[in-house]
């Protein structure tokens, strides 16, 4: 362990020396220990001495957190975190990724496990009992998809007649909120524990619609336009924020103070081209940060 | 810990599923069982084949690709097991007729994975009767049938008591798997929905999922021993 420790602070000294030594343009990249500096004692201070942070992010989720071959995570979440991490002056490649599927993440927060989660977290006042929200910084919202040749479903309203099935995750906020409309959740509501079943139960004529986020339907959308289509329009809106923990006033401002800049120089919009934005999916203007 | 007074209805609900998966699945996988080890012991070498090949095919196969191709494969190949609506059971069990066939589905699995344990279980017991017996009974005159009935089981099933319990309990516990497999509402799945949509800490909820396991698992085993105590022959 002390070994380890040892080597990391040797690597990290070795890398602001190199970065320092390169100089020109990467000055104020804020690469590197010293080049930022933070109140005593915050967690900003304490990650920038560290030079190396861990992050909480979704690994199978298509456009904002989904690990490929590469092996490092990739997407919109992925890219709003590097935009935080980068203003806390550490390099990218000092971050180390942790999976957090939907169940851990307030658990993950509370224990210290990660500093920092950004894995399409939608911002509920449940959640806000153990855990802060910083942003948000994109707003989804729930939508329908069918088949293409469906036309009787064309919106949650369509489940009311109690004929419909519809497919969601176990525990997700969207499967929550078609419980609403549908007339009885024993025989209409089907729940797997990854969308990409629901994909499959849908193409199978297993059910009539799968119900998520849009972005995360757009997805699916994108690699096979010829089978699915949405149905009508986003019916929730779902403000995806970043989870820290509930007393870090000081890191959430700090969060809050580098998504408000990432809104206004652009990077903001720039992370979400490279990634969810090539599903077609709307970005809309730049969501108003919420300071609770 | 306050979840599990807070909640108790949805995991007594989620027991309530689990409960009768395990009852229909329990039963099923015996009589499967039961027939399949009848086919490995026969003197027919074609139905012994049979036999043989089940449980090798679904011994060796994890469960989950097994709920995979039936949850998955049938509706493909067009099945949406309507021959488990039996009448009168699904007024009981009520999941059995709704249109959703994932119960039926996760039931099939179940039943096809553990009746190749169970048939096992029960062929150890054949094997554990001395093989005098069975001869002494066939060199009397009995068939095979009556050799089965009158010698070799009785005395078998005692023998197969205590593993046929681990299998039955084994298949308990993996049921656990049947919510992810598109059954809303199991045991299982409640620790999902808890945790994750309505963000309770983990911890108490895995433990109020775990006692609800135990409660089914740990009188089985009970009950398992006094049986086992009672009918034990001396050897």
């Amino acid at each position: 362990m002390r070994i380890t420790r040892v080597a990391t602070l040797a690597a990290a000294a070795t890398l602001a020396l190199g970065m320092t030594a390169c100089g020109g343009d990467d000055a104020d990249e804020g690469t590197g220990a010293g080049s930022k500096s933070f109140a005593a004692g915050s967690t900003m201070e304490r990650l920038n001495k560290a030079q190396a942070i861990k992050i909480g992010t979704k690994f199978d989720q298509p456009g904002f957190g989904q690990k490929g071959l590469s092996g490092k995570p990739e997407g919109f979440d992925v890219e709003v975190a590097k935009i935080i991490v980068k203003e806390l002056g550490i390099p990218e490649d000092k971050i180390e990724w942790v999976e957090a599927p939907s169940k851990v993440r307030e658990d993950v927060i509370v224990n210290g496990t990660v500093d920092l989660v950004a894995a399409t977290y939608t911002i509920n006042d449940k959640r806000k009992e153990r855990i802060a929200f910083a942003g948000p910084y994109y707003e989804a919202g729930q939508n329908i998809m069918v088949k293409k040749d469906e036309a009787a479903i064309t919106g949650p309203d369509s489940f009311k007649d109690g004929a419909k099935k519809v497919c969601s995750v176990t525990g997700s906020t969207p499967a929550e909120e078609i419980k609403k409309y549908v007339k009885d959740v024993a025989t209409q509501l089907v729940l797997f524990d990854t969308y990409d079943k629901c994909r499959d139960a849908l193409k199978g004529g297993q059910v009539d619609a799968v119900t998520t986020d849009n972005v995360i339907l757009l997805g699916y959308i994108a690699k096979d336009e010829a089978s699915f289509k949405l149905a009508g329009e986003n019916f929730t809106k779902e403000p995806y924020g970043l989870g820290v923990k509930k007393e870090d006033t000081d890191f959430r401002n700090f969060v809050n103070d580098t998504l408000e800049k990432a809104f206004a120089d652009g990077s903001w919009k720039k992370a979400w081209d490279d990634t969810a934005g090539k599903f077609g999916a709307e970005l809309g203007a730049a969501p108003t940060v919420n300071r609770y | 810990m306050s979840v599990l007074i807070d909640k108790f209805d949805v995991f007594a609900g989620g027991f309530w599923l689990t409960l009768q998966i395990c009852v229909l699945a329990a039963v099923g996988a015996l009589l499967l069982g039961a027939v399949l080890a009848v086919l490995r012991i026969s003197p027919v070498p074609p139905l012994r084949a049979v036999g043989t090949g089940y449980v090798n095919v679904f011994r060796n196969m994890p469960l989950t690709v097994v709920m995979f191709f039936a949850a998955f494969g049938l509706p493909a190949l067009g099945s949406n097991a309507d021959f488990l609506r039996v009448p009168g059971l699904d007024a009981v069990f009520s999941r059995l007729d709704t249109d959703l066939p994932y119960f039926r589905f996760a039931l099939i699995a179940l039943v096809l994975y553990t009746a190749a344990f169970v048939c096992e279980a029960l062929r150890s017991g054949v094997n554990a009767v001395p093989a005098g017996q069975a001869e002494a009974a066939r060199s009397l005159g009995l068939t095979f049938g009556q050799n089965l009935r009158y010698v070799v089981l009785p005395q078998s099933w005692k023998a197969s008591v205590v593993p046929l319990g681990s299998v039955i309990i084994a298949m308990i516990k993996n049921s656990a798997l049947v919510g992810f497999f598109g059954v809303v509402g199991d045991l299982s799945q409640t620790a999902d929905q808890l945790t994750s949509a309505e963000g309770y800490a983990f911890v108490p909820v895995a433990i109020g999922i775990s006692i609800g396991y135990l409660i089914m698992t740990v009188p089985l085993g009970a009950l398992l021993d006094r049986i086992e105590k009672r009918q034990a022959v001396a050897r």
